[in-house]
């Protein structure tokens, strides 16, 4: 068990910058999740907290030694954390049971004490029956918990899970997630799980932290992050959020009055906002559709997609055709001929303002 | 890097060890004759060019070069591209087998081509005197000749060419050719104006390969070439140095060079022939079309099938009936027929005997030897892409790519004197022919365990590495078995290329250290053909069972690395 503390973190290739000044800390025994889209610099996360890679600036701990630093890089081979990697990377010549033992293998485990962790190992991922097969002859959700059983035999103080289940089909994916769920549960091992998918980052992360273009934006629990997106980008890419101007005023604590094109909604904010112009982040379910006489947002209809007992609108504000809208109109439900709709908005978050 | 761990050292070590072999096998002799040039005996002098420029035997054996290399490289291009494009592109039965016997020239040794073809030909053919359609007696072999040098260089170097179209054809996207389809292109028009034009660079770069193949060739003219008097550089080598001796080893220095230097503007015209346009595919299918042949499959599969008959099983055919004989022009009869001379070569002859040890030695040793260097020394320049590796295996190429002569020479020159330090001489000893095959074939080991590397992925070491095992373990329990196909295909490459090897050995050997290759051409020289027959006729064998038996684990292998499989 092990704390992971990444300080000011750069590493470029040429003139990118896939790590751009990264700091991180993960406690002892959490489950953090990085979440950003292919390219946001995960993977070189993930490869320099592995010691795959050296750095260019910064440094990475992991308990309260030094890993990587400009002067210092401990080997792969040396660090004692464990990887489950996006390909599984079972080696294809030896047996379930060998692939599992490697490890102990390679520090010095003597039998019969090797056989009995490797046992417990594959009992507790449900093999028992399969230490003798190939990694060939296994589907693919068995190769994963083979992975996992190998990976966690040596009981790494530190566990790096690289989008695990972006191999697997989707209802193995569930499986899969209560599985490491259940897994993190019982161990208790430090896990870094990199991912894109945020349904499966919500469904596991004690907290988050959400990547793009190399920087990390925001570090919090999932429902922090969905509920109080720190900037604009992940307003927008955390669930789909919709990111409009608003005009603050009446703050009182961390209640305040936003005022959407002209429409005056009650909102949630940081403590210590400001008033006058900001942004605010919005959810599909903070809209509902009025009559036309009712307080609220002109809206026009783009497109109306039918989604098995409701339709998705995507919409933009009459006044403006840059901020875009989307929402859920239950069945059965008729576009208006111009298109138009009165939308009220019921509550909000605003965006603080970039330190 | 300030402070160094004990997995950094090892690691250090071994790649400093691979980079110091790789250099001592690939950069070392060419340097030394680099050097033998410029300062022949060790003092700085134009003496051995202006020698060797001023003798006109020079430009008449460099005029034979050129004008029997681009003979021959014509012919292997207009035999390999038909063959090449029909195999690849149509439906004609019998691929496997097929690509199988016409890629076979290439494995058998070019003398052993050259002597089954001179079996097929002239007064004392057996078989021909057996359909009683021999020449009169005293009357010329016509393959002693210039046209009989370029049909079997041609005949010899076609599959060069069949197989780096055919691998370049594989990588041709069928979109390209159905866009051609769909624009109303009849099939001629698709193969002249998409199909051709893409397949430059494998073509040229085929061509290239065969040109300078023919240009080393050796087996071929010291067969047909010598008899008549008619020299190309690698036989006039070959004559100097055993007329005369290491005393004009700086005379063969400068030939040697002269050779190199065509061969490698060869190599550069093809840089410039690809320089001018772009022929980067950008699209990602790569399923091969297939071209349906209909009532035209059966003429073309006669027409292939005839073509590999003649130029290879009536020629194997011919040197198996000479082989039977009792005497050279006794005519073969089920009285006559005999297996004496197979008894000789055998049992008898100890130079034989010798030579089979030595060519055996000498080929597995060199065939384990590159493959447990080659494991090591790609994964640096595959996973590692340590530059300073990636930069040799170029230096890698030149030994294999330059003639064959030239290394030779080299190699005298490297070992002619003691090695220092512990002051042992190979020179006439197996050692330097067992470094000259090292040098030479190093780079056909490598190539099938770097395209090896290239297939696997390399989180099956990294997985390793983070189980705590270090480069030497993960090398050992981790990557080798995982490579250990594709060395396996490049050991049965060198093996098959060592085993029936002439160019080198003959400039090499000593008595004692004779090879097959040496042994078959002394049997020649002195008018013994049965026992050259009987010879070749053994080492055929053995490279064809060979050959067959890696068909049977082929499924193991990574693909393109066995050029006999389809």
């Amino acid at each position: 068990m092990a704390r992971l503390i990444l300080e000011h973190v750069v590493k470029a290739f040429g003139e990118h910058r896939a790590l751009d000044d990264v700091s991180l800390e993960v406690e002892d025994g959490e489950l953090i999740a990085i979440l950003g889209p292919s390219g946001c610099g995960k993977t070189t996360l993930l490869r320099q907290v592995a010691g795959f890679d050296t750095l260019d600036a910064g440094r990475i701990l992991i308990g309260d030694a030094v890993m990587s630093s400009t002067s210092e890089h401990v080997p792969p081979e040396r660090r004692r954390i464990g990887i489950v990697f996006q390909s599984y990377a079972l080696w294809p010549h030896m047996t379930v049971a060998e692939n599992v033992a490697y490890g102990l293998t390679v520090a010095g485990v003597r039998e019969p004490e090797r056989s009995r962790r490797v046992d417990a190992a594959l009992e507790l991922v449900d093999l028992g029956g399969f230490a003798q097969r190939r990694p060939a002859q296994l589907s693919g959700g068995q190769r994963q918990r083979v992975a996992l059983a190998r990976c966690l035999v040596t009981e790494p103080s530190l566990v790096l899970l690289d989008e695990p289940l972006a191999n697997l089909d989707v209802h193995l994916r569930a499986a899969m997630e209560n599985e490491f769920a259940r897994f993190h549960a019982r161990t208790g091992t430090t896990m870094v799980y990199i991912t894109h998918d945020q349904r499966e980052a919500m469904a596991l992360a004690d907290r988050i932290a959400v990547m793009d273009r190399g920087r990390v934006l925001q570090v919090a629990t999932p429902s922090t992050l969905y509920r109080e997106p720190a900037d604009a980008t992940v307003a927008a890419f955390i669930g789909g959020g919709m990111v409009v101007p608003v005009s603050v005023s009446e703050i009182h604590g961390q209640q305040c009055t936003a005022e959407v094109f002209g429409h005056r909604v009650p909102m949630r904010c940081a403590a210590g906002q400001r008033t006058g112009q900001a942004q605010a982040c919005l959810r599909a379910d903070h809209l509902r559709i009025v009559g036309d006489g009712a307080p609220g947002v002109r809206a026009v209809v783009e497109r109306a997609i039918y989604q098995g007992g409701h339709f998705r609108l995507d919409a933009h504000v009459a006044q403006a055709r840059d901020v875009r809208l989307h929402l859920a109109a239950p069945e059965p439900f008729e576009v208006p001929a111009d298109g138009a709709l009165n939308l009220d908005v019921t509550e909000g978050w605003v965006i603080p303002a970039a330190a | 890097m300030a402070q160094r761990s004990g997995e950094q050292i090892e690691e250090r070590a071994l790649l400093w060890a691979l980079v110091l072999a790789a250099m001592l096998l690939s950069l070392l002799p060419l340097l030394r004759l680099l050097l033998e040039a410029v300062a022949p005996g060790g003092t700085l002098s134009g003496r051995a060019f202006e020698s060797v420029l001023r003798n006109p035997a020079t430009w008449t054996a460099t005029g034979h070069s050129i004008v029997t290399a681009f003979g021959g490289t014509l012919l292997a291009t207009v035999i390999g591209v038909a063959v090449g494009l029909v195999v690849a592109l149509t439906d004609v039965r019998a691929r496997s087998a097929y690509v199988f016997l016409f890629v076979l020239p290439l494995l058998l040794a070019p003398q052993v081509v050259a002597l089954a073809w001179l079996q097929l030909f002239g007064p004392s053919s057996t078989l021909l005197k057996m359909i009683g359609m021999a020449p009169a007696l005293g009357s010329r072999n016509p393959l002693y000749s210039p046209t009989g040098i370029v049909l079997l260089l041609g005949v010899q170097y076609a599959p060069l060419v069949f197989l780096t179209l055919r691998a370049g054809l594989r990588t041709l996207p069928n979109e390209l050719v159905e866009a051609a389809l769909a624009g109303g292109a009849r099939p001629f028009t698709v193969l002249r104006t998409i199909v051709l034009p893409l397949m430059t660079p494998p073509l040229v770069a085929g061509i290239a390969l065969c040109f300078v193949s023919c240009l080393g060739n050796f087996g071929i003219p010291a067969f047909l070439g010598i008899p008549g008097g008619y020299l190309v550089l690698p036989t006039l080598i070959y004559q100097r140095l055993a007329g005369l001796g290491p005393s004009v080893l700086s005379d063969v220095a400068v030939l040697s060079m002269l050779i190199g230097v065509i061969a490698v503007t060869g190599l550069a015209l093809q840089d410039v022939m690809l320089g001018r346009r772009d022929f980067r595919i950008v699209t990602t299918s790569t399923t091969p079309r297939t071209w349906h042949l209909r009532r035209w499959r059966l003429p073309v599969e006669i027409a292939l099938w005839s073509l590999s008959v003649l130029v290879l099983v009536v020629p194997l055919a011919a040197l198996l009936l000479t082989s039977l004989v009792p005497a050279i022009g006794v005519a073969l009869t089920a009285a006559s027929a005999t297996l004496d001379n197979y008894r000789f070569v055998l049992f008898e002859h100890a130079a034989a005997r010798r030579a089979f040890r030595n060519s055996f030695g000498l080929s597995i040793a060199a065939a384990l030897l590159i493959a447990a260097l080659a494991v090591p020394l790609a994964y640096f320049m595959v996973w590692r892409r340590t530059r300073l590796l990636r930069w040799l295996n170029l230096i890698a190429e030149l030994p294999y790519a330059l003639p064959g002569v030239v290394l030779a020479i080299a190699a005298i020159l490297l070992f002619l004197k003691p090695l220092p330090v512990i002051g042992v001489t190979i020179y006439n000893t197996v050692w330097i022919i067992l470094f000259g095959y090292l040098a030479r074939f190093l780079v056909l080991g490598l190539r099938p365990v770097v395209s090896g590397y290239h297939q696997l992925d390399r989180t099956l070491e990294e997985a390793a590495q983070i189980a705590g095992a270090r480069l030497l373990r993960r090398l050992r329990t981790v990557i080798l078995p995982l490579v250990a196909p594709a060395a396996a295909a490049g050991a049965l490459l060198i093996f098959l290329t060592a085993f029936n090897e002439l160019t080198i050995s003959a400039l090499l050997w000593s008595s004692g250290s004779e090879t097959l290759g040496v042994t078959v051409f002394s049997f020649q020289q002195g008018g013994d053909t049965p026992y050259a027959a009987a010879l070749a006729m053994l080492t055929v064998v053995v490279s064809v069972s060979l050959m067959l038996a890696t068909m049977l684990v082929a499924g193991r292998l990574p693909r393109g690395v066995l050029p006999w499989r389809d």
